[in-house]
């Protein structure tokens, strides 16, 4: 079955005006990676063929009749309009052709719903408009945004090969190990897809969704949100990237040697320019989709923040904001969304970038202290 | 059907523009004092525009329903205008039916699949841990996020006041067809007694509903921003107060009418519609008080 | 306004042949007061080919900017409210209104009945749509932007994050509901009661019957659509909690209405095309309907089955696996009724004495690309397989293929079949055939190729996307551009056909059938006062 339609694309892609760009002609769903993305194949190719054999034999009727019925022939009307043997045929055939598809149809979907006994549970978070993945068992997270660049996006510079397609850190998980994914959302309703692992699941605020893969080859896999979560709902991709066991027990060191360090970066000292630096960055990727990197905002959903009330008032007006977000407008709480240290980063950087030069500055200590009196 | 030819064609009406216009009006002008109040704006202008509409709504409906009413009394309309008008009432109580059924729906799928989710149990349980330390129960008292959503202190029982008001509901709907049965028999004084009796009953069972919604509001802090269960508590009722509201209005009207002399024995479909009406929002009641009220 | 003024002129040309009853009035207070089922039938559908070209026009921005990859011509917030306002203006100004102007046109005339059971209330009806439309498009222009969470409107993108305009989106879809709830009634009303002597419901011409069941799916489901807009209006603006679960919600709640409402809506737009089609076809085959009875059984059992499938526009949300398969079994079985309406179709055509004029031209693309939208229906009715569909542009492909060639075709092929009877003119054969072609293979350039994209990956309503679909989204706009410029030929067509044109006979179709035929062309102002008699 896979064959003849891998033959079919690639002949329906020759046929076609060869070669017009880099781009491919891809006119088929992948087999994917996974058990579970390779029966979906299976099935979507058997009721494709079932589609296209009796399509074959209605437009094949209707045709014939098109060329050989016509007035212009000279063929004269029959004038019968009814039998009732044909159309307890054409009711029962058609009924007996959905009850076997729908046996292996069922089986695939009971198996996709077991999410039993995993050996890695993830928990797959959605944000306007990024993922958050939190490895539960071993208390650490991080968030995954779009690497692509805006002058890409605004055609200022050419396109890369992942172009929209390609985040900061991407989804580890170790080959040959059952992954249990937790999904649930933040704001609004998000959707989780992977082509290549058979996964599409609505992150949905406030619920929790589960899903279940296993990857055996090791490789980089590609997909995105597909459930329209605002203006940049095309600008969140999911990148999955599957390793070896023994690189992903060094990654997992890794991120677990960094969350420490994170955590005993707050108690350090910070300088301005050690803050205004690390808030540049957390900026780019947490606040310039809505205020813009020029701290210019697109009113009136967002308001700009050069020169604003709050970004050059009260400080403690202004951590509130970030910290806990405004009911009723897009402006989220990133309270829980970023690290102590990426708070105080931020917020010094709004309150001394673009001319706001406030002087202040905000520490992770006083983003802690905050935090606790609440 | 030999009776076609007689058919009741009406000539050009302004109404149905009227209509239009008013109902445009009104519904922008309440959309305008929502949004302009959220934004914390003035809102005396869409006020104003609301009660423009409004008085254009009345305007129409007073001379819309009184253009019916004088072509019915000219005997303009044969049997089969009269069928139509039956089918067309009939339908109009069945699209309201969908409308409750939609908050029927959503407070059993809330109650059935949502809240137990919510407190760990069933297919979806392990959302609970988002919400550690939340415990599904019905009426909910304590909602996952009891900061956002501060929960009532009790519910509302069914065994006082709500059982009075079903027994107040379905007295009147027993009362509106003795007055039909009298009209059908040519006894207008009996009509106009058992009339006004099933809008004295209609009209107590709305201050009782109005002194409950106050005692919910002020002792038991149960409202329309108190979680899942004051949302539809208050939506099913709210809706169905509204619906005895236009059926009493109704009654009201088919009250005056007899007073002044319309319906006959065997023509009297005004008073029939709204005696279906009436008996519609009884049922309705009836479903309000099991689901919303006992279960 | 000019297509209005042009029929006012050629209808108020006709009214010679009534019998002592007043013509239309003069002016432009005809048509604001009418209460003639042909005058509300001429708006309705003028009124959808405005919407039509206005929605047409927001889908040209949206393939224009999804021409490339990048951002080139709106930004990604704007783009959003085309996608949310050209879905909600094509369902609900374009699509529905050109139903229901046939069924105000036709219904009276198919049934032998004076006018529509009852006249003010439909004018009523068709002037309340202006108005929500007039409310709707006036969110363009509001602070926030129009809606931009798409036409279905989930929470909580709709409620807590949608812009301030929602509330004028919802009051607006509230004067819609009203406007079909009230439509509705009227065409049950007049089916019911105002048949000619004689006229059996199992006698009823197909067009009436499709028209009948989808009136009782307008009356039945638009309530449920206002029940969940009131929803997000009271959790927007009175804090309830039906969509947040912090207060014992769900966002999920909303689909699950919303979509009670949103399917049987599906079949509320492709019904009366199956009736019309039922007409067209053996009107060009010279030959009777294959199958009249199992095609009412089919309508029914469809109508029927429509209430128990909503839940497969959300195989991905998290139901539980009973309800999984229960709705994926469901809607498999829509595939049967579906069927044997395509199999009775190809039947009457089979042995026929076929002739092409433009009707029958989009009657048969209509059954061939309605098929195809029908077998990618039921490769996403297999819960699995949706996993991997869900959200994509094989969705938009399938959906475009129902109600492009489905329901726009049908509504074509219904206005070339009886714009003769509507003003007495034969159309120009030769334009209509290149209107045909053009939208043909316009459409085919357009939608066709959206099935590879959603199968290699492409998500929907996004404003820019990935390089490996860059060659088709180019063809798809090509086509698009090609569709859309198209269906000025149409209006053309159209005017010409009423300014002038070949005298049309009372049965310019030597093969149809039916009452409508009976009276000359153009139909007088008033018909069957006096009913006729049907064998």
């Amino acid at each position: 079955m896979r064959v003849h339609a891998k033959r079919a694309g690639a002949l329906a892609s020759g046929l076609m005006l060869p070669a017009m760009s880099m781009a491919d002609w891809t006119v088929n769903m992948s087999p994917g990676v996974t058990s579970t993305s390779n029966e979906i194949f299976s099935l979507h190719m058997t009721i494709l063929w079932i589609c296209v054999v009796i399509g074959l034999v209605v437009f094949g009727v209707m045709f014939w009749s098109i060329i050989a019925h016509r007035k212009s022939r000279g063929h004269k009307p029959a004038n019968f309009h009814e039998n009732t043997l044909v159309e307890i045929l054409w009711t029962i055939i058609p009924l007996v052709i959905l009850v076997v598809m729908a046996i292996p149809a069922t089986a695939t979907l009971v198996d996709m719903y077991d999410t039993s006994e995993a050996d890695i549970d993830i928990k797959v978070t959605g944000y306007q408009w990024r993922w958050k993945y939190d490895y539960l068992d071993e208390e650490f997270g991080y968030f995954s945004n779009l690497a692509t660049p805006l002058d890409q996006v605004q055609n200022r510079q050419d396109k890369g090969e992942n172009y929209l397609l390609e985040v900061d850190n991407p989804l580890i998980v170790p080959v040959g190990k059952r992954v249990r994914l937790l999904l649930t959302a933040n704001d609004v309703i998000h959707s989780w897809w992977v082509p290549a692992l058979g996964i599409k699941k609505d992150a949905i605020p406030g619920f929790i969704n589960e899903a279940w893969f296993q990857v055996d080859e090791p490789g980089v896999y590609r997909g995105q949100c597909t459930e329209l979560c605002g203006k940049n709902h095309g600008f969140m991709p999911v990148v999955v990237e599957a390793v070896p066991g023994e690189e992903y027990n060094t990654w997992l060191a890794e991120q677990k040697a960094a969350a420490r360090k994170e955590r005993e970066l707050t108690r350090q000292d910070w300088t301005m320019d050690q803050l205004m630096a690390r808030g540049k960055k957390t900026y780019q990727t947490a606040c310039a989709a809505c205020h813009q990197p020029d701290g210019s905002g697109a009113p009136p959903a967002f308001p700009a923040l050069k020169g604003s009330a709050i970004a050059t008032g009260e400080k403690m007006a202004h951590i509130d904001i970030v910290l806990n977000g405004k009911s009723g407008t897009a402006m989220q709480a990133f309270g829980g969304q970023l690290s102590e240290v990426d708070l105080a980063a931020v917020i010094t950087y709004e309150r001394n970038a673009w001319g706001n030069n406030t002087g202040d500055i905000v520490t992770p200590k006083e983003i802690l202290d905050y935090k606790n009196q609440k | 059907m030999a009776e076609n030819q007689t058919y009741y064609v009406p000539e050009q009406s302004k109404w149905p523009i009227v209509a239009t216009v008013g109902l445009g009006v009104t519904l922008y002008g309440a959309a305008s004092i929502m949004v302009n109040g959220n934004q914390g704006e003035p809102t005396t202008g869409a006020w104003i525009t609301f009660l423009i509409g409004a008085l254009i709504m009345a305007y129409m409906l007073f001379g819309w329903f009184g253009a019916v009413i004088s072509e019915s009394r000219a005997g303009l309309y044969s049997d089969q205008m009269d069928r139509s008008f039956r089918w067309g009432m009939s339908w109009f109580i069945f699209s309201e039916v969908m409308f409750f059924a939609a908050f029927f729906g959503a407070l059993f799928y809330v109650r059935v699949f949502v809240v137990p989710w919510l407190g760990g149990d069933g297919d979806r349980g392990s959302t609970n841990m988002l919400w550690e330390g939340f415990q599904a129960s019905w009426p909910l008292l304590n909602n996952p996020d009891p900061q956002a959503y501060p929960g009532p202190e009790h519910a509302v029982g069914p065994w006082g006041l709500p059982l009075f008001n079903t027994i107040l509901l379905v007295t009147s709907s027993f009362t509106v067809t003795v007055a039909h049965h009298a009209l059908k028999a040519g006894h207008r004084t009996k009509t106009k007694l058992w009339l006004a009796a099933t809008i004295a009953l209609a009209v107590v069972f709305m201050f009782v509903q109005a002194y409950e919604y106050a005692h919910a509001y002020q002792d038991l802090n149960l409202t329309l921003q108190s979680g899942i269960y004051g949302s539809t508590f208050f939506m099913l009722t709210g809706f169905h107060g509204a619906h005895v509201m236009l059926g009493t209005l109704m009654l009201a009207i088919m009250l005056i009418r007899i007073i002044k002399g319309h319906f006959t024995a065997d023509n009297h479909f005004g008073f029939e519609a709204a005696a279906w009406y009436w008996h519609f929002v009884d049922v309705v009641w009836l479903g309000l008080f099991v689901f919303v009220y006992v279960l | 306004m000019a297509v209005t003024g042009v029929f006012m002129s050629s209808v108020a040309d006709t009214h010679t042949q009534d019998h002592g009853h007043h013509g239309p009035a003069k002016g432009f207070s005809r048509w604001l007061l009418t209460t003639n089922h042909k005058d509300i039938g001429t708006m309705y559908l003028v009124f959808s080919f405005t919407m039509f070209l206005l929605g047409g026009t927001m889908a040209m921005v949206i393939r224009a900017e999804l021409f490339q990859p990048g951002l080139q011509i709106v930004q990604p917030e704007f783009f959003n409210q085309m996608t949310t306002m050209h879905g909600l203006i094509m369902i609900f100004g374009a699509v529905m209104p050109a139903f229901v102007g046939l069924a105000n046109w036709m219904l009276p005339l198919m049934i032998g009945a004076p006018d529509m059971a009852l006249p003010r209330m439909n004018n009523w009806s068709f002037w309340l749509l202006p108005c929500a439309f007039l409310i709707l498009l006036s969110t363009l222009f509001m602070q926030g932007g129009a809606p931009n969470f798409g036409w279905t409107a989930y929470a909580p993108l709709s409620t807590t994050y949608g812009p301030p305009s929602t509330t004028f989106f919802i009051f607006a879809i509230h004067i819609m509901g009203i406007s079909s709830i009230m439509g509705a009634i009227n065409v049950i009303a007049t089916i019911l009661n105002l048949r000619a002597p004689g006229m059996t419901l199992m006698k009823m011409p197909l067009f009436v019957w499709t028209w009948l069941i989808t009136a009782f799916l307008l009356i039945a489901v638009m309530p449920v659509l206002a029940g969940v807009v009131t929803m997000m209006l009271m959790d927007i603006n009175f804090g309830t909690s039906f969509f947040d679960a912090s207060g014992g919600g769900d966002p999920v709640l909303f689909q699950h209405v919303f979509w009670f409402f949103g399917h049987p809506e599906v079949y509320i737009m492709i019904l009366p095309a199956f009736g019309a089609i039922s007409h067209i076809i053996p009107a060009f085959s010279r030959k009777p309907l294959f199958g009249y009875a199992s095609m009412v059984y089919a309508v029914g059992a469809i109508a029927l089955l429509s209430f128990v499938v909503w839940a497969h526009h959300m195989f991905t949300v998290g139901i539980p696996i009973v309800g999984q398969l229960f709705f994926m079994y469901a809607t498999m079985l829509i595939a049967v009724p579906t069927g044997v309406k395509v199999f009775n179709w190809v039947a009457t055509m089979f042995r026929g004495s076929l002739t092409f004029e433009a009707p029958m031209l989009f009657a048969v693309a209509f059954v061939i690309l309605f098929t195809i939208g029908g077998f990618s229906g039921l490769m996403l009715a297999i819960a699995p397989a949706d996993f991997q569909y869900h959200d994509t542009y094989f969705v938009v492909a399938h959906f475009h293929y129902v109600l492009v060639p489905g329901a726009i075709f049908g509504i074509f092929a219904s206005a070339y079949f009886w714009l003769p009877k509507w003003t007495g003119h034969m159309y120009d054969e030769t334009l209509a055939k290149t209107h045909f072609w053009l939208s043909f293979i316009g459409m085919n350039l357009a939608f066709f190729p959206m099935h590879f994209l959603g199968l290699a990956g492409m998500p929907r309503r996004i404003p820019d996307y990935a390089l490996q679909f860059a060659d088709f989204n180019m063809i798809s706009s090509i086509g698009a551009f090609m569709f859309g410029a198209t269906q000025l030929l149409f209006l053309f067509i159209v005017v010409k056909c009423v300014r002038g044109g070949e005298k049309a006979p009372a049965k310019p179709w030597d093969g149809a059938e039916g009452l409508e035929w009976t009276v000359p062309s153009p139909a007088p102002y008033h018909t069957f006062s006096t009913p006729p008699e049907v064998k």
